[in-house]
């Protein structure tokens, strides 16, 4: 299977992809790494007239830091970077160990965080990790830059409140302290989860994949937690506010079912009695 | 050649490559159809396979899912190559315990399987068995049931099956 | 290359001289070869399952660039690029219905993926993009998209044939002594298995590069190919090309497991647009098109009865099969059930046998072998109801099957089955204690019974599964008799070069099964000779004009016995050459580790290898005796060959999710005498996983239109090394009576023994539930359904 044709701009920095972007619109398409975009283009189910490449901007859009309090990941960040930084399996060790759960060795040495995210797809990890540690989405536009809240970000099935000319440049997150745990079921270990769920920090954020048309939040096993519900009680809700889909691997009513019981398993994981 | 193609210098094992390309162009196919390089072999149309896997800069990666024109820049091993980046005149050691192994029958998904292995090794060194069977998860075979492709990649990193 | 054994024969753990240009990238595979000037099919396929083509309008594709022709199968048809449909060699019945099957769909189609126009044009991204510009209006017809809906009959896949069902096959002399058994058994099981349907998935797609030589008039196609020598034959029936001008390829080919057995219509175009157009012509199937391009196997509904007295012994067996054809019978469709029929009774004796099967079409991908072809399915049908039957009886499975083994257990040959056919030698009891004890089923018991006695959410599974496969395909006689078309010898020439080295040319194709390993084993051991010395040529019709490919389990038991029996006509007749030399009668020359010698004189002898130049040169030969050593055998096998073995599948299931691990395989099988134990052991290896992922992972989904809802190796789940455990092994060795190499044969043994071992397993676990079974894959959603409904429905 093979993409159909289109234009190739390689961005030599942030301001010539947003300049691409705002020429194109919505005919063009950014690429990080590329490995949510190209098997999409190769079944044709994706046919930008333009790809912005910006896969080699490095610089401040690749790397973790972390000061004040804050970690700090460029967007263009692979997940094996993620995965092996010693910082980030410090300062927030779901991530890093969330990175490690993606795809395979392969996929993780070429795709992206921000890629990851921007791609918006319900049934990835990251995307799920990222909202239950309350991380802050960075994105710039033509009017400059903007700071969206991930639990904000997310609007739908692929999509996002990324604007056609904005980009994601950055991903902050607060130093995370506390249990956490991340239970991903599939069927083989390079697939995409049947279900998963994230707990972070002691079950502040609890988060959902694949239960719906976007990653989700678990609001209501976060707060039975917080009111000190115990593990098995507070899992019971984890499928209330959900619509999951049903597909070959599984139908909603199982998905629900699977949400309460590796909710459970993760709660009780990150140290929730 | 249509008009929006565009030319790249790729380097693999080593060569540099000067190609006309199409941007949509797959690495996969630039390697086999431009540059002839058919060790690397496709299996899949979903990244699912990994019988495309290459080295990019050391590391594995599937080149049905990168374009030409993302490798520019990059140092690329293909099967070829792999027994170059090592010393000796004979094969990588990692080719040469997939044979000694018997961790191959038809061969298909061996080029992909061995470069997953090679860079496998190279981010996780002290694998064990069940580390080795999930690092491997993105390489199918259907001849071997993996068996003997877990003792080789155990085997070339010093730990007997 | 290390060579770590210079003088490895039979039963030696050579390593494969195949290796090298595999694990270089150096090996040539169809899309590896490239010719000047080639042009690339494009297939435009069906998207329909059912349906009249009311237009196809191919003017936007045609004025793309790139595009030098797009045709549609009317226009195919009109230009003669074929004198007869694709060929069904196996017409199981004088009354089988066979609807024409055309490379490409002339006016109604009948599954999706059927071609309805070919585009060419240069490039392989040129075809793709024409055919997406290639519009085609279709008229729906009801799509018949399962095996109930053909067995109900009310629609029909093919609106003239007036119903579904292509034949009615049975073994069946005594319904009525049928019937009787169980009306008097004490304990009977009635059983409805589903075999889903499988997407092979050799790890390299199918290709085809047809070369013609315009002013010759030949045409060489290189094809992906199990049966290059059969493809021959039927492309020159097919497009009315004749045989002689047409030279057929397979280079390296990346396994094929039944799937690249047939004769299909990209292979026909290939050749007939070549030779019409004095172009190379070329596709690459893609991974997602293959679904439709490629037949798939399985595809069966078995009810399964067993009748027993009261301790469980066999008094009556009773098999009907629904199988589903898909849309056309395709070179041996209607056959792949009937190759089980023989095989329902397992390795059971049963007074009574009853074997019915009826094959039905769909509006689906046709269907026609894959690894095992009908013997998996029988497998998987008499072990996983001798487990039920135990259950009824109330003893362990393992007893159920003490009790009913052929002869009790006990060594035999040559023993007639119910079905009329003789077993050519068997011992099962071994292979059963054997495999009890490597896999400690005592302790992994003691375990399962702690686990559920504690109430833990991972239960534990054991399964067990003893299988006799019918291989080594076939004696030509008892093909002709079940009405298939071809015979079922193999051809070999064993030539000794003047240099003294020996050229093997034959006629089984391999596709990973290490046969120029084997082979030179052979060769060394017969002649006394390296197997370094021995060069093994295969899989071309220039330079392998005859031979009958690889399937069945058929290469060593036929193929590598013509080997063994050319080399010893050679051996013969050098042994004039030497007694000649010795001026000594030849039956006073001795041959030993590859030297001649008189008896009593040892001080006088010649090396075999020697003597190749001296039957070259021919100075001085011993009168009437031809120059060279080149010796050629077809072999016909007097009889099948029946390989047997035990497996034990170790199951963990999480009860609250469903989720199935396999966590341990223990495989003993006995396939006579080993050429090469390591090739064995790979063999049984790929096979286990190949059976297992049927059990948990794999099954072709259609829709309720007949779309097929998994295409892609995303969604089609073939497993990876993660899913899948170490495999222990181990042999018992039984020779075979049939040939004078003891051989069986075990490229498809791992494959008949796993699915039954790995299900049985799972119900084992599920047991306490009182689950007695559950549907192929296992799959967490289903294992999981299963609990909750045992329990009473509450998640």
């Amino acid at each position: 299977m093979i993409p159909a044709a289109f234009d190739y701009v390689r961005a030599g920095s942030v301001e010539e992809a947003l300049a691409a972007l705002a020429e194109h619109g919505d005919d063009a398409k950014l690429m990080a790494g590329g490995h949510s975009l190209i098997p999409l283009m190769r079944y044709r189910l994706v046919t930008p007239g333009v790809v912005v490449d910006v896969g080699n901007l490095n610089g401040d859009l690749r790397g973790i830091s972390v000061a004040d309090g804050t970690v700090r990941v460029g967007a263009l960040t692979r997940h094996s970077e993620l995965e092996h930084s010693a910082e980030l399996a410090d300062a927030c060790p779901m991530l890093a160990h969330v990175a490690s759960m993606v795809g395979d060795p392969a996929v993780r040495h070429r795709g992206t965080l921000g890629g990851s995210l921007a791609h918006a797809d319900p049934a990835s990890d990251l995307p799920a990790a990222v909202l239950a540690l309350g991380a802050t989405l960075v994105a710039r536009g033509p009017g400059g830059e903007r700071e969206i809240a991930a639990a904000d970000f997310f609007t739908g099935f692929l999509e996002s409140v990324l604007a056609d000319d904005e980009m994601l440049t950055e991903i902050r997150l607060p130093v995370s302290g506390g249990g956490w745990n991340y239970q991903k079921f599939n069927r083989r270990a390079q697939d995409w989860a049947i279900v998963g769920v994230a707990v972070a920090e002691n079950a502040k954020g609890v988060s959902l994949v694949n239960m719906g048309s976007t990653p989700m939040r678990a609001t209501a096993v976060e707060q039975a937690v917080a009111a000190g519900a115990s593990a098995v009680d507070a899992a019971a809700l984890a499928a209330d506010n959900a619509s999951p889909p049903s597909d070959l691997n599984g139908d909603a009513e199982y998905r629900g079912h699977l949400a309460r019981v590796l909710t459970e398993r993760a709660l009780k994981a990150a140290g929730i009695a | 050649m249509p008009a929006n193609a565009v030319r790249i210098r790729l380097s693999v094992n080593g060569r540099s490559h000067d190609l006309e390309v199409e941007p949509r162009t797959l690495l996969v196919h630039a390697l086999r159809d431009e540059i002839g390089l058919t060790g690397t072999n496709i299996g899949c149309d979903s990244s699912s396979c990994g019988a495309c896997t290459i080295l990019v800069d050391g590391q594995s990666a599937k080149s049905c899912t990168m374009l030409a024109v993302q490798a520019e820049g990059c140092d690329i091993t293909t099967i070829e190559g792999l027994a170059d980046t090592t010393d000796g005149d004979g094969l990588h050691p990692m080719q040469q315990a997939f044979h000694e192994c018997h961790g191959l029958q038809c061969g298909y998904c061996t080029p992909g399987m061995i470069l997953a292995s090679v860079s496998l090794l190279e981010e996780y060194p002290d694998l064990d068995e069940p580390g080795v069977r999930v690092g491997l998860e993105g390489n199918l075979c259907r001849c071997t049931g993996y068996h003997n492709i877990v003792k080789a990649v155990l085997s070339a990193a010093g730990k007997e099956a | 290359m290390t060579i770590t054994d210079d003088t490895a024969g039979i039963g030696s753990r050579m390593l494969r001289k195949e290796d090298g240009a595999l694990v270089t990238g150096e090996a040539k595979f169809v899309d590896d070869i490239h010719s000047p000037g080639e042009l690339w099919m494009g297939m435009v396929r069906s998207t329909a399952a059912h349906a009249r083509i009311v237009s196809i309008d191919v003017s936007a594709a045609q004025d793309m660039p790139g595009v030098e022709a797009v045709h549609t199968g009317a226009e195919l048809a009109a230009m003669e690029l074929w004198v007869a449909p694709l060929p069904c060699a196996w017409p199981v019945t004088d009354d089988m219905a066979n609807p024409p099957h055309w490379p490409v769909a002339p006016e109604t189609v009948h599954h999706v993926g059927e071609i309805v126009a070919v585009v060419l044009a240069d490039s392989r991204y040129a075809a793709a993009d024409a055919v997406e510009h290639v519009i085609v209006e279709y008229e729906s017809l009801a799509a018949v998209a399962s095996i109930d809906q053909a067995v109900a009959d009310t629609e029909h896949a093919h609106t003239d044939l007036g119903t579904n069902k292509a034949y009615t096959w049975a073994i069946d002399e005594d319904p009525e002594g049928t019937q009787a058994a169980f009306d008097a058994a004490a304990h009977s099981v009635v059983c409805r298995f589903e075999q889903q349907r499988l997407i092979p998935a050799a790890m390299e797609p199918r290709g085809v590069l047809a070369l013609p030589s315009p002013m010759g008039g030949d045409v060489t196609l290189y094809s992906a190919s199990q049966v290059p020598h059969i493809l021959k034959v039927m492309a020159a029936a097919t497009t009315g090309i004749p045989e002689q001008k047409i030279r057929v390829v397979a280079p390296a080919v990346g396994g094929g497991f039944g799937a690249k057995l047939n004769i299909n219509p990209d292979e026909i175009l290939a050749i007939s647009l070549a030779n019409r157009l004095g172009r190379p012509v070329r596709w690459t199937e893609s991974r997602t098109e293959a679904a439709g391009s490629t037949h798939q196997g399985r595809g069966q509904t078995q009810h399964i009865e067993l009748a027993s007295d009261s301790d469980g012994r066999l008094t009556a067996i009773r098999v009907k099969l629904d199988a589903d054809m898909g849309a056309y019978m395709m070179l041996i469709t209607p056959g792949v059930p009937l190759l089980g029929s023989f095989l329902y009774h397992g390795v059971y004796e049963t007074p009574k046998f009853s074997f019915t099967c009826e094959g039905w079409f769909t509006n689906r991908t046709p269907t026609d072998a894959y690894r095992g072809a009908g013997r998996p399915e029988a497998s998987y049908a008499i072990e996983r109801a001798m487990d039920m039957l135990s259950y009824e009886v109330g003893i362990s499975p393992e007893e159920i099957r003490r009790r009913n083994y052929i002869n009790g257990g006990e060594p035999f040959e040559m023993w007639e089955n119910p079905a009329g056919i003789f077993f050519d030698s068997g011992h099962y009891l071994p292979t059963l204690d054997r495999a009890l004890d490597m896999a400690d089923v005592a302790g992994l018991r003691a375990e399962q019974q702690r686990r559920r006695d504690a109430g833990e959410v991972k239960q534990l599974g054991i399964g067990m599964c003893t299988y006799v496969e019918i291989c080594g395909l076939a004696p030509s006689r008892a093909l002709g008799g079940l009405k298939y078309a071809a015979g079922g010898w193999e051809h070999a020439t064993v030539r000794l070069l003047p240099t003294g080295k020996v050229e093997v040319v034959s006629g089984s194709t391999p596709h990973g099964q290490g046969h120029e390993t084997s082979w030179s084993q052979i060769i060394a051991t017969k002649m006394g000779i390296s197997p370094h010395d021995v060069t093994v040529l295969h899989s071309d019709t220039a330079i392998s004009p005859l031979g009958l490919d690889t399937y069945g389990s058929r290469s060593l038991a036929v193929g590598g016995v013509a080997i063994s029996m050319a080399a010893e006509k050679v051996i013969e007749k050098a042994r004039l050459i030497a007694a000649h030399q010795f001026e000594a009668a030849p039956e006073d020359v001795e041959f030993e580790a590859g030297s001649f010698s008189v008896a009593g004189t040892p001080s006088k002898s010649v090396h075999i290898q020697e003597l190749g130049f001296v039957a070259f040169a021919a100075h001085d030969l011993p009168d009437g005796l031809e120059p060279n050593l080149q010796e050629q055998v077809s072999f016909d096998p007097p009889n099948f060959a029946f390989p047997f073995g035990t497996h034990v599948a170790v199951v963990e299931i999480d009860e609250d999710t469903g989720g199935v691990d396999l966590i341990g395989y223990f495989a003993v099988d006995d396939c006579g005498n080993q050429v090469n134990p390591l090739i064995v052991e790979g063999q049984v290896h790929g096979g286990v996983v190949q059976g297992a992922a049927q059990a948990l992972y794999e099954v072709a989904v259609y829709d309720d239109q007949a779309n097929i809802a998994n295409p892609s190796l995303m969604d089609y789940l073939v497993p990876s090394a993660a899913e899948m455990p170490s495999i222990t092994t181990d042999f018992t060795c039984t020779p075979s009576t049939t040939n004078p190499l003891g051989v069986k044969g075990v490229g498809e043994a791992g494959t008949i023994g796993s699915a039954a071992a790995v299900i049985n397993a799972v119900v084992d676990a599920l047991r306490p539930h009182g689950i007695t079974d559950i549907d192929m894959p296992a799959t967490p959603m289903r294992v999981r359904r299963a609990i909750e409904a045992a329990r009473g429905g509450a998640s």
